[in-house]
């Protein structure tokens, strides 16, 4: 929360290498805006994103955990996308099990080529944090230090 | 704990001007583990790369952090720098506050505060980092490339004069591509034959050029320096050691229906053909959709008629499997479908036709032999509209959004053409713009509008509508003038967008090349490294990454074979040391690692292990890192946690995450 009350969501981005983290270079450079809330964390594919690191997010306090890749069938390693695709369904289902909703966390095939659909999908799921409010759940687990 | 270094980048005002610099310092030297930071105004320049080797050596650093551009970008310049400070490279993480922080953020405070918290995840990252060590590959010394258009034949000649063997892929029974089916060429009038036949020619004799017409890529698998890939030879029915292209089989063949690809469609072909007169190789194929003896089983004239006893209908196709150490993806261009521009009447007019279509009505070998002849009635026009941008710079879904960038020039070709052999044919040009950057092309097009009288008019055609005398009725408005226009026309000439031949998509795929919304792929750096795909060792040639024209194409064509010799070159290549590593402890021989690796990189072996005291003989993966490409997909599926990424782990993943939401 910043100093005027105003709902500042922390918001974590997995982007793979090849396709959405240069995606969001692509944003970048032809400077197309999405709110700072959104911080990237690069791997090599979509498919080294490991449930864990998303459900240490939440645990963590993160309000949104969202998942970029290349598009299916465009996998830099062939398949990747295939199975984080598969194991992210499962995830949040699960999640929504625990009582995080649905919209807090998303799957989105950004290309490097997709600058616009990169900001886009960030203003989106920062919008949809922002309605759903802080994340509460897990809250318990969390660490507070 | 590391010693880490963090150097903070300005990039001059990019950086800068919305983060402050000075304050992440001043927070980031707080840090636990961070023994210096500093800032400076570019880090990549010499200067900047010295304060880090000073850095180095001074507070014997362990670990760096630059907060700068993206690691695409200047990844590998650090990692260079660390090297010479006598660090592992690998010792290097870039925090991203240029595009991912800067440039997209206006607000100083919220930037500087979301810059901190990168430099955080790195460093916290760094702090797990752990020297990491390239293995070396062997690189297969011979290229393929996709697609025998001048862009592929120029990049196999490139590659074969400078000493390596070359195959070429051509899916069409001949290499030529589009630029074959051109009459004359931009600007200077050449022929376009009498310029590209020769390449043909030089291709096919070449010692080190190795052709495959009438095939496909099937499969490629492996990575840069190193791809197996599956080439189809596709039936041709004709066996081409015995075939001596006299053409005797063509002329007797009795299916003529088949719609001329080459000819676009604009005339007819027998089942049995060329698809022009100087095909390499000069070899036919049968088309077995159109073929009476592949349909009903009688006829078998073709191989009555052949002498060299050259005609086998029993021929399948066939798999050829070859290593390459570079693969060039020169796949070229088609013109786009109208089906979405009823309003040029494109479909129920046979006298409006594409340009590509003119090009072959221009052409000496084309369906009406060179002669300027309405294609409904044979008639000598009067009056040609050219229509310019159909389907180029659309803002809607119909068409393209970008521009083809060959049209405004082959236009004033066309035009001036028209206008040289034909004085008496008026010529009027829609345009929405001129755009004509290229060396002696805005010299063309002023001599189009001024020494040949074209009239060049600004403006849109709304409509272009077939009368029942025969001729067109166009309407348009022009912009200038500001008023509505009607006015007849014998002929209507579409400039039809170009967009990449549509196999390039999965061709793409195959290579696992990065591809655009419009199917055009994309360059590793738009501006640094044109030539190269994003995927190492496939380069790109030609249309297939963007709109251009002839010269254009032959440069780009040269760039990726200098690319491609750049890397044939070496006998060896260092590998990506960010690979799978398995903790033999905690292992338990399931497989399920071995089941989703892509690569084929993981096997079992039995080996002692010693847990705890206790030792014993277990069934363990491992990784052979000369396939491994570092994805991650076996860390992920490994029920009991000992498969980890080097560069990546679980332990750095996590820190990162605790770092941004902390």
């Amino acid at each position: 929360m910043s100093m005027n009350n105003e709902f500042k969501p922390k918001i974590v981005a997995f982007c793979c290498n090849w396709c959405s983290y240069a995606g969001a270079d692509l944003a970048g450079s032809s400077r197309l805006q999405y709110p700072a809330d959104v911080k990237i964390i690069r791997v090599p594919c979509s498919c080294r994103v490991n449930p864990m690191f998303i459900l240490r997010a939440f645990e963590k306090g993160a309000d949104g955990v969202i998942m970029c890749g290349c598009h299916p069938g465009d996998c830099h390693y062939s398949t990747g996308n295939y199975y984080a695709r598969r194991r992210m369904t499962l995830l949040f289902s699960m999640l929504e099990y625990l009582g995080i909703e649905n919209g807090r966390t998303r799957v989105e095939w950004v290309s490097a080529a997709e600058g616009v659909k990169f900001s886009t999908t960030m203003n989106e799921f920062v919008d949809k944090i922002r309605s759903l409010g802080e994340n509460v759940r897990l809250g318990d687990l969390r660490c507070k230090d | 704990m590391q010693r880490i270094g963090v150097f903070v980048c300005h990039c001059g005002s990019n950086i800068a001007a919305t983060v402050d610099v000075k304050k992440v310092v001043e927070i980031i030297s707080q840090e636990p583990s961070v023994v210096h930071c500093e800032d400076y105004q570019y880090m990549c320049s010499e200067a900047g790369q010295a304060k880090i080797l000073d850095a180095v050596k001074e507070k014997n650093l362990s670990g760096i952090v630059v907060c700068s551009c993206s690691p695409r970008m200047h990844e590998g310049t650090f990692r260079k720098a660390a090297e010479r400070a006598g660090l592992n490279p690998y010792m290097v993480e870039i925090a991203n506050i240029r595009e991912h922080c800067s440039w997209i953020h206006k607000d100083m405070e919220e930037a500087t505060e979301k810059a901190v918290i990168l430099a955080r995840a790195a460093i916290a990252k760094v702090n797990l980092n752990a020297p990491l060590f390239p293995g070396e590959s062997r690189v297969t010394k011979r290229a393929l490339v996709i697609g025998g258009g001048i862009a592929g034949i120029q990049t196999a000649l490139d590659i074969a004069d400078a000493g390596y063997e070359v195959d070429i892929v051509e899916k069409t029974p001949s290499i030529g591509g589009r630029m074959s089916q051109l009459d004359k060429t931009f600007p200077t009038l050449d022929c376009s034959a009498c310029i590209l036949t020769p390449k043909m020619v030089e291709a096919a004799a070449h010692e080190k050029i190795n052709i495959y017409t009438y095939s496909e890529v099937d499969k490629v698998t492996g990575f840069v320096g190193d791809f197996t890939v599956d080439i189809r030879k596709k039936a041709r029915s004709v066996d081409m050691d015995k075939c001596t292209g006299c053409g005797v089989c063509q002329e007797k063949c009795p299916s003529k229906k088949t719609p001329s690809e080459f000819n676009r469609g604009l005339n007819n072909r027998s089942a049995i053909y060329t698809p022009f007169a100087q095909a390499i190789p000069n070899v036919p194929v049968i088309d077995r959709d159109a073929c009476i003896k592949f349909k009903t089983g009688k006829c078998g004239l073709c191989e009555k008629v052949c002498q060299a006893g050259a005609i086998n209908y029993d021929q399948v196709d066939e798999i050829v499997t070859e290593k390459y150490g570079a693969i060039v993806v020169a796949t070229g261009f088609d013109t786009i479908k109208l089906d979405n521009y009823d309003e040029y009447a494109y479909n129920q007019s046979k006298d409006v036709i594409t340009s590509l279509e003119l090009e072959r009505v221009m052409n000496a070998a084309g369906p009406t032999k060179g002669h300027l002849e309405r294609l409904s009635d044979g008639k000598h026009p009067e009056h040609i509209v050219f229509v310019q941008c159909v389907g180029s710079r659309c803002n809607d879904n119909r068409g393209k959004s970008y521009c083809s960038k060959i049209c405004c020039m082959y236009t004033a070709k066309h035009a001036m053409l028209i206008r040289d052999k034909y004085p008496d044919v008026k010529v009027t040009v829609f345009y929405i713009d001129v755009r004509t950057p290229g060396k002696n092309f805005d010299e063309f097009y002023r001599r189009a509008v001024e020494e040949y009288g074209v009239n060049y008019i600004k403006g849109q055609v709304g409509k272009v509508a077939p009368q029942p005398d025969g001729s067109l009725l166009v309407q348009a408005s022009d912009l200038l003038d500001n008023k509505q226009i009607k006015m007849k026309a014998d002929m209507v000439v579409l400039a039809t967008a170009i967009e990449p031949e549509a196999s390039v998509r999965g061709i793409a795929t195959m290579l696992t090349a990065s591809i655009d919304t419009n199917n055009f792929l994309t360059e590793s750096h738009a501006k640094l490294r044109p030539v190269e795909s994003p995927t190492a060792g496939i380069f790109l040639s030609g249309v297939c990454q963007g709109p251009k024209d002839i010269p254009e194409t032959v440069a780009q064509a040269g760039a990726a074979a200098v690319k491609a010799i750049g890397l044939l070159a070496k006998d060896k290549l260092l590998t990506n040391p960010c690979t799978a590593k398995s903790d033999e402890l905690l292992c338990n021989g399931c497989s399920v690692c071995a089941n989703v690796c892509p690569y084929g990189a993981i096997s079992y072996e039995v080996v002692q292990v010693n847990d705890h005291g206790i030792r014993e003989d277990r069934r363990v993966a491992r990784v052979n890192n000369a396939l491994c490409q570092g994805c991650g997909a076996c860390t992920v599926a490994c029920p009991s946690g000992a498969m980890d990424l080097q560069g990546f782990s679980n332990r750095q993943i996590i820190a990162e995450v605790d770092a941004i939401c902390r």
